[in-house]
């Protein structure tokens, strides 16, 4: 398929728009390997370089563990860097994810959200990504293809910022966005670059001033190191706000670090990230209609995490549920869940918490199961052990 | 592009780009041939490298012997970093924000033969103009003398002990020249600290290739042969003259021994020196060593075979 031109509205596959932006962007390198549900990234990018429509280096590679090192060395020559993958792919790069961060390279990359083997599935859930959490890679999730469209244009200028340099993931659920045909309306590129600028990173490879980069620590030396990408995650919050008032400011688009649904007048508000996010707002505003007061709250930055404004709109709460698309065996409950409960807890509040986890390998998560988990809080009891919902039998 | 050989100390630039003051071991293979190849290089050479004793030495924070922009990621990966630093400076060039620059990658035989080889042979198959240099000691020096695809039959080990049951490494060295001369590279050449001259030329004639070029070199450690800190110009002179480590070059498909060997010498003159060879003089480990020996014979003849072929390979 062609797509329609710019500054237009078109309808496009979450993948195919993720390739839009990045063609957009003015990217200098891509290097990727091909995975389900990630492929037509790679795909769309190979077809706009072969129609002479990017301009920059694609670099083929033989794995995700050299996508990333090839993006590594890349973005150390000052380059505007990108990459995309997906569950085994992400687990494949999992050592040059913290090498990306730690060396604050600016690089943007695409995750179409997948479960992880075995057994081999390829459908949806959040378990790569939350497998790679601590990473330290700033990370978004998004609810529509519009809106990772979108992303994938702020992020990079979250990661180039010089207060912030550190790589981005873009969260998006496999086939559920990522092969979605939505609308999108495309953004004028002149905007966009006049949004991007080019990267100016303070260090990278020049033979006129040589810099030693990725060097050996000792333990007298790497708890700093680390200090400072922590604070320079902190910082990325406040950086966020404001890459999202510039973007508003030509797009019209703003989404904020979290989207808060009928919080203020809600008994029982859900907390959720990803596609199903959508879903459960259909879901509670049905319940709305009837009387009943529910609320949603959908994560979109997920790291930094943002609790203090989690805990403003949970105040409003008598139950919390909190959701996550991903499985942690053993754990008294999901990450995100227990971020959430963290973010009550440092902001002095005490609410039930249910932590639920649902929509494991791509299982089914309708508007009905929403209002059922609605109803399950309401009913209690909510705390203890995460609720397995959907599962079967 | 021609290239002349290099002829004397005097055509080298007085600039050390590797410091003094690093931390490898006295006598130590690897840095001669940083040392030596980055001399014979030009000045705005940009280095990566794969995690190993030469990286965890030379870069030790706050501190740093190198006088080139350096770049270490992992360890499995410096052929797959060289390419995005080429792909960089490539995409930045295009814009006329930069330039592209010699690529020098340093790998060591665990970096090259074993855990860095699928890097290696997808950055060569994509065709990234960068030198990619193996400095071969043999075995995992870095965690302390384990076997690597590069250890050579009977070597001991900590990880090929010398027991009742088993003496030393039982499987031959991996043949990386031939893995990497099967991708067609313009350029893929053995070299020796011993012979400089020999050295640099290549590494200059290398550098002039548009494309994935490749040296194989080989580095003693006085550590895990269990040598002489004072003999490692001599080991790898030894290596050479008694035709283990043959010094040959592939261009273009077409094979040149650069150094022939008429009249080797025995080669249980280079293991005698080697305390990693010590058990291959007992009576019991006799068959081993002719093992080696014929060996090292048939590898030489059959070098002289490729010499003679002198064609390039045609793609299938």
């Amino acid at each position: 398929m062609t797509l329609v031109q710019t500054g237009r509205v078109a309808a496009l596959q979450g993948d195919e728009a993720v390739a839009e932006a990045v063609r957009q962007c003015d990217v200098d390198v891509v290097a990727a390997y091909p995975i389900t549900p990630q492929t037509i990234i790679v795909e769309k990018l190979a077809e706009f370089v072969a129609d002479g429509r990017f301009g920059g280096e694609f670099v083929p590679v033989e794995s995700e563990h050299s996508a990333l090192s090839a993006c590594v060395g890349a973005s150390l020559t000052g380059a505007r860097v990108f990459t995309a993958t997906s569950s085994q792919g992400l687990a494949y790069m999992h050592e040059m994810l913290y090498n990306a961060a730690g060396m604050r390279l600016p690089i943007v990359m695409a995750v179409a959200n997948r479960a992880l083997s075995a057994p081999l599935v390829l459908n949806a859930d959040h378990s790569d990504m939350m497998g790679s959490r601590d990473s330290g890679w700033i990370q978004v999730y998004g609810e529509n293809v519009e809106e990772i469209y979108d992303r994938t244009i702020q992020m990079f200028k979250l990661s180039e910022d010089p207060r912030v340099m550190l790589p981005s993931a873009i969260n998006f659920e496999g086939f559920i966005i990522s092969h979605d045909k939505e609308r999108v309306r495309l953004l004028d590129e002149g905007s966009i670059k006049k949004f991007l600028g080019r990267p100016k990173p303070k260090f990278k490879l020049d033979p006129d001033a040589p810099l030693t980069f990725g060097a050996i620590a000792t333990p007298d030396t790497y708890y700093e190191f680390r200090m400072q990408q922590n604070e320079a995650m902190n910082g990325a919050l406040g950086v966020f706000d404001e890459v999202e008032k510039e973007f508003e400011g030509f797009s019209g688009r703003r989404y904020g670090t979290v989207d808060a649904y009928n919080t203020d007048n809600a008994d029982q508000i859900m907390v959720i990230n990803g596609s199903a996010a959508g879903t459960m707002r259909a879901a509670a505003r049905q319940m709305n209609a009837v009387g009943e007061k529910v609320g949603v709250l959908a994560i979109k930055l997920y790291r930094p995490f943002p609790a203090k404004q989690v805990a403003t709109y949970l105040a409003h709460a008598k139950t919390v549920i909190a959701m996550d698309r991903s499985l942690s065996p053993g754990a008294p409950s999901g990450p995100m869940s227990e971020d959430v409960k963290s973010a009550l807890q440092a902001a002095g509040l005490s609410r039930p918490v249910m932590s639920v986890v649902y929509g494991i390998g791509g299982r089914d998560m309708l508007v009905d199961d929403g209002k059922k988990i609605f109803a399950m809080a309401r009913q209690g009891p909510v705390s203890g052990l995460p609720i397995m919902y959907g599962v079967k039998g | 592009m021609l290239v002349e050989p290099i002829k004397g100390l005097k055509e080298l630039p007085m600039e050390e780009p590797l410091s003094p003051g690093h931390r490898l071991c006295p006598g130590c293979g690897a840095s001669i041939v940083v040392r030596q190849i980055l001399l014979a290089a030009p000045k705005d050479a940009i280095i990566a490298e794969a995690t190993g004793c030469l990286e965890v030495s030379t870069a030790l924070y706050p501190y740093s012997a190198w006088n080139r922009p350096w770049v270490h990621s992992a360890f499995e990966n410096a052929a797959a970093v060289a390419s995005g630093v080429e792909s960089g400076f490539k995409a930045l060039t295009k814009r006329g924000e930069g330039r592209e620059h010699p690529i020098i990658v340093f790998g060591g035989d665990g970096g090259t033969y074993d855990i860095g080889i699928q890097a290696l042979s997808g950055a060569i198959e994509r065709g990234h103009r960068f030198l990619y240099v193996c400095y071969d000691n043999e075995a995992y020096m870095n965690t302390g003398i384990q076997r690597s695809g590069g250890t050579p039959l009977g070597a001991w080990t900590t990880t090929t002990q010398v027991g009742s049951a088993r003496a030393g490494k039982v499987e031959a060295k991996k043949d990386l020249m031939s893995i990497i001369v099967a991708h067609h590279v313009p350029y893929a050449a053995t070299a020796s600290i011993s012979h400089w001259r020999d050295l640099m030329t290549k590494v200059r004639k290398a550098l002039s290739k548009d494309g994935p070029t490749f040296l194989h070199v080989m580095a003693p450690c006085t550590r895990g042969w269990r040598f002489d800190s004072a003999k490692t110009i001599r080991m790898s002179r030894l290596a050479v003259e008694t035709r283990l480590f043959p010094l040959y070059e592939v261009e273009d498909g077409a094979y040149r021994i650069t150094f022939p060997v008429p009249s080797p010498k025995p080669v249980e003159e280079y293991l005698k020196m080697q305390g990693r060879y010590a058990h291959l003089f007992l009576p019991q480990n006799a068959a081993e060593l002719e093992a080696i020996k014929s060996g090292v014979d048939a590898n030489y003849k059959r070098l002289e075979k490729l010499v003679q072929l002198a064609v390039k390979p045609s793609n299938p």
